[in-house]
């Protein structure tokens, strides 16, 4: 089925939420069999939707729930979610550890929404204060959760990301957080206007790569084709 | 936010605000996907709200009283008191639902402009209309609604729900109504995935529902909306089943805090919802969880409790 590779294949197969009750239903893609493998963390979240990305960005696309199956993986996507809940099993499933080492010895990473949050070094309540929660903490970033508001202020719109050609990619951001602070080492790729001034929605410190949107919802693989480049760079 | 690295650089914002859009099918829906694989858990006080926070829930359900309650004490059900959401709100950092009454357009109204994330026009509370359901494409803030066939789920999703759940029977503890919906909503999109395409205008007759959505279904096998699961959950076994049955998610009522054990059973569904598919773990989190909640069958209920006839 979509999204089980070879990680996995000694566990049963099993439904992504979210994922038809039939085989390959419409246009819902086979997944690649080639290019790099990258896999998906599927504790909790839109696991299916980056599957999908990946898959047109050529990628081989596997879930990962276990830290045996982070071993064979050329890149990994933190899915979005709510980061509460996916930090909270990363830590029970014994994988925040494993994670951290993989991504701080050079597995490139993506993380969307949630993802982004796990992946900075600290992140902040809607109000400012600090949110204590389990962090994957390999980013120098601060994110702010929730900074757009709840989500009756969530929305979509165009933008511009440096490293990802015209036109502008459609971003839904929900219930989004913002990139609050970001350290020497990192690049904003992407800022949008707020009453409080322009703030960083699109993040990268080398082989990490992290959105405060979601480029897996819009249909449009292209933030995850740079990331599929980084991948393969790396592999290089 | 004074110091905020984004304003002390010198690009000029990138974003293109005049193409920013609140309310889209699109953002509704999105935020249901990013709830798939989670539990969403009632909860009637801001102590509890922070268990289901510290448990793993994605998101949590704020009322006066669980379905067992409501059940229990009878009269009319209502949405909760506005102070009692906002105290719930203001205590998690996870999306706040909240419940109104079927057709009770004006109290969807309040609960928006109190800012909930969700809005469950539910059969939990007693209906206000008995012919017309919410028009939800009137509102910024998403609906879930709860079905118990295809067709209610489609109809439902033409009124602008952007979340569905199997209704179940709420507040029994008996999951046997959880299982007869899902299978009747999943069933029911096999069996379209099956027709051609000159045959779905009959299927949609028969479904009493648009024909571009019974369309849709038959093309892509599933829901346009997340699908989860609701009504009797009470046990990390009923959870799993439910997923493997084709359930996106959970919501938990009265199962937790009516059990002996909130904390540990919250955390025990949460698990057993993510590794739906891993018997051992399912297992594992299963033991010495306490007395789950006594629970009615719901063959013991005269028809008149039962809240999933409600709704149409």
């Amino acid at each position: 089925m979509v999204g089980e590779g070879i990680a996995s294949a000694r566990r049963r197969v099993d439904r992504l939420p979210g994922q038809s009750l039939i085989p390959v239903a419409g246009d819902e893609r086979p997944p690649s069999t080639l290019g790099p493998v990258v896999g998906v963390l599927a504790l909790q979240g839109d696991v299916l939707e980056h599957v999908r990305m990946l898959s047109l960005a050529g990628a081989r696309a596997v879930t990962v729930r276990h830290p045996d199956q982070l071993d064979d993986l050329d890149g990994v996507v933190l899915p979005g979610g709510e980061s509460t809940t996916i930090g909270k099993m990363l830590e029970r499933y014994g994988l925040l550890e494993p994670v951290r080492a993989r991504l701080r010895g050079g597995l490139p990473a993506l993380g969307t929404c949630a993802g982004a949050i796990l992946m900075g070094s600290d992140a902040l309540h809607a109000d400012g204060t600090p949110s204590e929660q389990p962090l994957l903490g390999v980013m120098d970033t601060v994110t702010r959760r929730n900074a757009f508001g709840r989500q009756v202020a969530s929305f979509e719109g165009l933008l511009d990301i440096d490293g990802v050609p015209a036109p502008p990619l459609r971003a839904a951001f929900i219930r989004a957080p913002w990139f609050e602070r970001i350290g020497d080492g990192v690049e904003a790729l992407a800022r949008v206007d707020t009453p409080a001034g322009a703030r960083v929605v699109v993040a990268r410190q080398g082989h990490l790569l992290a959105a405060a949107f979601h480029p897996e919802l819009t249909g449009d693989p292209r933030l995850h084709a740079l990331f599929v480049e980084i991948v393969r760079a790396q592999q290089s | 936010m004074s110091d905020a690295a984004a304003r002390s650089e010198t690009t000029p914002p990138a974003g293109d605000d005049a193409t920013a859009a609140v309310g889209t099918a699109r953002v509704k829906r999105g935020l249901a996907d990013m709830l798939k694989g989670g539990v969403i858990m009632d909860v009637v006080t801001p102590d509890q709200a922070r268990i289901a926070e510290e448990a793993g829930a994605v998101a949590v359900m704020a009322l006066e009283r669980v379905p067992a309650d409501i059940r229990a004490d009878g009269g009319v059900a209502r949405m909760s008191d506005p102070a009692v959401v906002e105290a719930i709100m203001d205590a998690v950092s996870i999306p706040l639902m909240a419940k109104v009454r079927i057709g009770h357009f004006v109290e969807a109204q309040v609960l928006e402009s109190v800012g909930v994330d969700y809005i469950d026009e539910s059969e939990v509370l007693t209906p206000a209309d008995e012919t017309h359901h919410i028009d939800k494409h009137a509102f910024t803030v998403p609906f879930v609604c709860g079905a118990t066939n295809l067709g209610e789920a489609l109809r439902r999703l033409a009124e602008g729900a952007a979340m569905i759940r199997s209704k179940g029977e709420a507040g029994t503890g008996d999951v046997k109504e959880a299982v007869r919906h899902m299978r009747a909503i999943t069933t029911g999109i096999r069996r379209l995935t099956a027709t051609s395409s000159d045959e779905r205008y009959h299927a949609a007759k028969d479904l009493q529902a648009s024909y571009e959505l019974v369309d849709e279904v038959a093309r892509t096998g599933r829901l346009p909306v997340v699908l989860f699961t609701a009504g009797g959950i009470a046990t990390p076994a009923d959870a799993a089943l439910m997923m493997q049955l084709g359930a996106d998610g959970v919501f938990v009522g009265s199962g937790i805090f009516k059990s002996g054990n909130p904390a540990k059973r919250a955390r025990a569904i949460v698990e057993a919802t993510t590794y739906a598919h891993d018997p051992a773990i399912v297992a594992k989190v299963s033991r010495d969880l306490g007395q789950p909640m006594v629970g009615i069958s719901n063959d013991a209920l005269p028809p008149e409790q039962r809240l999933a006839d409600r709704g149409w």
